[in-house]
């Protein structure tokens, strides 16, 4: 289990984290997230000890990084794809990273297969794709079989095919019972692998919780309806306490009430429903309207174009 | 290459439980797969060993055939294995400046030092096995080096009746000594390199207190040219190799005292080196 403890980190004047505390359980996909220049990569490179905090602990199973016994074993990291020497072959590459940790030769070859890259085994990684250096940078984390991997945006910058091959490897490290810790921008890559999220903004933490709770505490969730007298059930969810308005496709908008309410109603006033839906609202939506005052950077955008990740 | 799917179940087989803790010999072996796995090791030493040899035969061949003009005489005053060495010490020192700065600076500059510390966290082992493949490396290559120019440079040089053997004083001083001080004068760069963190400034760095500072002091009042000049890491070289009386310079330290001084600076800034790679973000 990875530990954080009210870890702060500041570069000079700017603070990239601030008295961030949270816990990784074991087997299960967290999600990091947050915009870009939240922290979550100085939070990364503080447990694994790459930067030294400001202030507070990280701990993994209840040690610091720089005292596992055999740090591969125990922790995979993925954080840049491109932090290699572009020179070294993938194998030469995989040998001296093993090597650091005792690890046989044979489990090179092995990682190599398993990532699909070893009819360019010993080609030099600096003619790699950014999809086949990540596949690399991956292949590095399964080398010592460790129960916890993390990595940095994993998909960005991926084609279609790199984005598939990533989102089903981390439901498989997960199904093996491994912790997976990964951090995105991107809302909806969470939504399709994560159970727990820790959301973070500015370098503050902004929620950590699960993926259903996460969308639930978000207060967009709203009602649909669709039907002949929209004038007269407007009047009636009033009556009852709601809020409907119409929209300029002719659907009314029902806030603060449940769908089988507003159906109710309906019913006993004897109005002809076509549509009664729930509008969740998305990860995206609700993860916006957390961070909406830890965006680092914002453009002015009409909420129109908004675009996601 | 086009795995789409990861397969499911189990990714790898299982790895035997492993006791005591990841250190030194890992450390090493990894150091040693990592400096052997790019070109340019092979490009720097293959540039020292054929112009060390092949420009300090040339040297000695140029002696060897104006030898009686030279003014040498009888051979008095005329150092041959100096002569048969100055290629490799020159050359050496520009070559072990550029390996030992890239053996960590390459790490910075193309981010592997993070890869690096994450999967070897504990830094001072990383940084003293980094520093012990280099050192052990130069030195091998140096000591080869430096053995065939002699003996290359003095076969060519025997016509002359002046060349040296390895039994005359202070040949295999000069031999291992040029070797040794071509091996620190890397591992002064490699210091240098964990300090400044980029290639290039390293190398300009070492250019300036090998090349430019003698010359700054050259143009001081000579009384005090001479007292700085013994403490400049870079009077050692000429030094080393200087086995008569006439070739070596009276004002400096004797070879190996001259040798201690560059040692001396190397020490220092490896120890600065280790500080700084141990406590700064990487």
């Amino acid at each position: 289990m990875i530990e954080v403890r009210g870890l702060t980190k500041r570069y000079g004047d700017k603070v990239a984290v601030n008295d961030l505390s949270f816990s990784i359980e074991p087997g299960t996909v967290t999600g990091f997230l947050g915009p870009n220049g939240a922290g979550k990569t100085t939070t990364m490179r503080c447990i694994l000890g790459l930067d030294y905090p400001t202030a507070g602990t990280v701990t993994i199973g209840g040690k610091r990084y720089a005292d596992l016994a055999y740090p591969m074993r125990e922790v995979g990291a993925l954080l840049d794809p491109k932090a290699v020497h572009g020179g070294r072959s993938a194998y030469n590459h995989l040998l001296c990273l093993a090597q650091t940790n005792g690890l046989p030769k044979k489990r090179v070859d092995a990682a190599l297969e398993l990532v699909g890259l070893s009819e360019v085994a010993r080609k030099r990684s600096k003619g790699f794709s950014l999809g086949m250096s990540q596949r690399l940078g991956i292949a590095g984390t399964l080398l010592g079989d460790p129960q916890v991997l993390m990595f940095d945006e994993p998909v960005n910058g991926l084609d279609p095919e790199g984005i598939l091959w990533i989102r089903n490897l981390m439901k498989a490290l997960a199904a093996e019972g491994r912790t997976v810790f990964v951090s995105s921008h991107l809302m909806s890559e969470m939504e399709n692998t994560a159970d727990h999220l820790i959301v973070v903004g500015r370098g503050k933490l902004i929620a950590d919780c699960t993926m259903k709770e996460f969308i639930a505490r978000s207060s967009g969730s709203a009602v649909r309806v669709k039907t002949t007298a929209p004038d007269e059930l407007v009047l009636a969810i009033a009556a009852e306490g709601g809020n409907a308005t119409a929209g300029t496709d002719g659907t009314l908008t029902v806030q603060d009430m449940a769908a089988e309410k507003v159906g109710d109603i309906a019913f006993e006033k004897g109005i002809r429903l076509h549509e009664l839906t729930t509008v969740r609202a998305s990860l995206e939506e609700a993860f916006m309207e957390l961070t909406a005052d830890s965006v680092e950077y914002r453009a002015e955008v009409p909420a129109v174009a908004r675009i996601e990740g | 290459m086009a795995t789409t799917t990861a397969p499911s179940g189990v990714l790898l087989e299982k790895l035997p439980p492993a006791s005591g803790k990841a250190g030194m010999p890992g450390v090493i072996r990894s150091e040693w797969t990592k400096i052997r796995s790019v070109r340019s090791t092979y490009w720097t030493l293959i540039v020292l060993v054929v112009v060390g040899i092949g420009l300090g035969a040339l040297i000695c061949y140029a002696t060897e055939n104006r030898f009686t003009h030279l003014g040498h005489g009888a051979g008095l005053g005329f150092d041959a294995t100096a002569r048969s060495l100055t290629a490799f010490s020159e050359l050496g020192q520009l070559v072990m400046m550029v390996l030992g700065a890239m053996a960590i600076t390459a790490e910075y500059t193309t981010g592997m030092i993070r890869t690096s510390l994450t999967t070897m966290p504990r830094r001072g082992t990383v940084y003293a096995a980094k520093g012990l493949v280099f050192g052990v490396m130069a030195f091998v290559v140096s000591i080869v080096t430096a053995f065939i120019a002699f003996f290359l440079g003095q076969s060519i040089l025997h016509s002359t009746g002046a060349s040296a053997t390895l039994s005359d004083p202070n040949v295999l001083r000069a031999i291992i000594g040029t070797a040794l001080y071509v091996t620190v004068i890397g591992l002064m760069s490699f210091a240098f390199g964990a300090i400044i963190r980029h290639t290039a400034g390293t190398i300009a760095t070492m250019v300036g207190v090998l090349f430019i500072l003698p010359l700054i002091v050259e143009v001081l009042p000579s009384d005090w040219t001479n007292d700085v000049n013994k403490w400049l890491p870079g009077s050692a070289g000429g030094q080393l190799m200087a086995t008569v009386a006439g070739s070596s310079d009276s004002t400096l330290f004797s070879a190996w005292g001259q040798f201690g001084v560059t040692v001396g600076y190397t020490v220092i800034l490896l120890i600065i080196g280790a500080f700084l790679f141990r406590k700064r973000d990487a």
